[in-house]
């Protein structure tokens, strides 16, 4: 994997060193192409900055572990957002169910409310949401912590008390984040499906192990599957934007702001992203 | 410029310091140019220089937190910028650095404060060894009391002693102490300048201090060496720096004593 990102970043810095060249050559002869390969000069170095810190990542990756910190993060991570995402999830299992009852009562489909919602839950709305709500909340909190220990030197002390720093910070949090994402997200279908029940329950009478039943008849292994891996991926990928903000904030009380700010910006950017390459994917297998 | 030596082993038994004809610039900003400094065993020297001269920077390149241009740092016969980080990690061992800001972990108490490069780099110790440590490493800087306390309940004198205990208690051979007084009163300023030569007596150490408080100077200072425009311009004792007509001394000392 290192190797890989080893390859991928000679590439990119190749990339950003003929467009530096090509850069000098624009500028003598129009300023507007100047700025825009000035700006792309700046994307490929950004990413080849944060291609590092993923190489970096999986380097570390090996023992000896940081348990007790891991799992203080997966504490956090998990405890912490527990109770927004109940909130939200409940609400859109309700919600979702009423919106959709219309539309399929027109046909006289009403029976199918209760796979139709599981599928929109399991297959899209649980993972997205949960991502969306840990952008919000664990995204923001790790890269303000992380760049208040940077602008307070606290990175520095533990560089120079012989520790390693990267270990401790970083490679604990993103595997918290990229644990706790797949149980938070399979928390929100449950809590969603409840809500969902309570809806059809007002209109109907059914025992909640029958509904239950009949709402996870078309969930196949595929979507348990591809969710799980959709989560893990955007769990990963929230934790080590979240990360690389802090741990490169620059000086000054600003920048803990700013990279609380970028890290979930950035992070939600990224998660539509991989969505959409996510659903492209499992439409193949489908 | 010089070509940066390869050599990680340069013999020399005097000096535990040793810094030759060292460059260092960020982008345009050239902050030193051609630093000259040995630091001998047992001895406190004073880095004196007004604010945004590089002292910081040059103790950082000194713990192999920054890179240098170019130039020799020789620290324990190490030379600093060519080690890899598995040696990196072995000086570090032996060097304490107590920062400007104390850089105490916010989220820990006190006690795992001082455990942390404990628990990390001497894994076969017993619980029982290091709360050992951790006491002596506390009773040194006379805070035993704040054992369990996070450090946002502390003051900036207690942490800043908090900090030199997080550092004594690796038993380093090298301390490098970054404005120990800066933003503390006069009093306690004073508590620190006699912990700092406690710790010398006590652990034999060759500590680098940084500062702008002449009195912590005078206290601290076996020798003084005086940064300005990137490079040391005069270096001796506190009396033999200052007894010169020379303006660009003669003012730090004018507007420190102001009668
Ligand atoms: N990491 C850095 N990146 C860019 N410039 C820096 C960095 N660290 C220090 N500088 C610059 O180097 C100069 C000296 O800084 P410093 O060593 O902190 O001064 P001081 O003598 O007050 O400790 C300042 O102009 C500062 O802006
Ligand atoms: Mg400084």
């Amino acid at each position: 994997m290192g190797k890989k990102i080893h390859f991928f970043n000679t590439i990119l810095f190749k990339i950003s060193g003929t467009l530096l060249e090509l850069q000098q050559v624009f500028m003598k002869s129009n300023p507007r192409t100047y700025i825009i390969s000035k700006k792309l000069d700046g994307f490929f170095s950004d990413v080849y900055a944060i291609m590092s810190f993923i190489g970096k990542f999986f380097r570390e990756l090996g023992p000896p572990y940081e348990w007790r910190e891991i799992i203080r993060q997966c504490y956090m991570v998990g405890w912490k957002s527990l109770p927004l995402i109940s909130v939200t999830s409940f609400v859109v299992g309700i919600v979702f169910t009423k919106q959709s009852r219309p539309s399929l009562s027109e046909f006289g489909a009403t029976s199918w409310l209760p796979s139709l919602v599981a599928i929109a839950i399991f297959r899209a709305l649980a993972p997205l949401v949960t991502a969306l709500i840990a952008a919000g909340k664990v995204g923001s909190n790790i890269g303000a912590e992380l760049g208040s220990m940077r602008v307070t030197e606290q990175i520095d002390a533990m560089e120079v008390s012989a520790t390693n720093p990267f270990k401790f910070l970083v490679v604990s949090r993103v595997l918290a984040t990229s644990c706790m994402l797949p149980i938070l997200m399979f928390y929100m279908a449950f809590i969603s499906m409840i809500g969902a029940y309570l809806n059809i329950l007002v209109n109907e009478d059914t025992s909640f192990s029958a509904f239950f039943i009949k709402a996870l008849e078309k969930i196949t292994f595929l979507d348990f599957f591809s969710s799980l891996i959709k989560t893990i991926v955007f769990g990963f990928s929230i934790g080590i934007i979240g990360c690389y903000q802090g741990y490169n904030a620059t000086q000054g009380t600003q920048g803990v702001g700013r990279a609380a700010n970028f890290a979930v910006v950035t992070s939600m950017f990224v998660v539509f992203i991989e969505e959409i390459i996510a659903v492209q994917i499992t439409s193949w297998f489908r | 410029m010089h070509k940066k030596t390869r050599h990680t082993n340069i013999q020399d038994q005097h000096a535990d310091i040793m810094i030759r004809d060292l460059h260092k610039s960020f982008g345009a900003n050239t902050v030193l140019k051609g630093v000259n400094l040995d630091v001998f065993r047992g001895e406190n020297v004073v880095v004196l220089g007004r604010s945004g001269t590089g002292k910081s920077v040059l103790i950082k390149i000194i713990a192999g937190l920054l890179k240098p241009d170019s130039g020799t740092v020789v620290v324990l016969g190490k030379n600093v910028p060519a080690l890899d980080d598995k040696e990196l990690l072995q000086l570090r061992l032996k060097i304490g650095f107590s920062f400007q800001s104390s850089a105490l972990y916010d989220s820990m108490t006190v006690k795992e404060n001082l455990e942390f490069p404990l628990l990390r780099n001497s894994r076969n110790l017993t619980r029982a060894e290091i709360n050992t440590h951790v006491e002596e490493a506390l009773d040194a800087v006379g805070l035993k009391q704040t054992i369990l306390q996070y450090p946002s309940e502390l003051s900036g004198g207690q942490r800043k002693r908090i900090g030199i205990a997080r550092t004594l208690i690796m038993r380093p051979l090298i301390m490098l102490y970054d404005e120990p007084t800066a933003g503390l009163d006069p009093i306690t300023s004073v508590e620190i300048n006699n912990l700092i030569n406690e710790v010398q007596e006590r652990y034999n150490t060759s500590s680098i201090i940084i500062t702008h408080d002449l009195t912590c100077a005078k206290a601290t200072g076996d020798r003084v060496a005086v940064l300005l425009d990137g490079s040391f311009i005069r270096t001796g004792s506190f009396e033999e720096v200052f007894a010169t007509r020379d303006e660009r001394i003669t003012s730090f000392y004018k507007y420190n004593f102001i009668n």
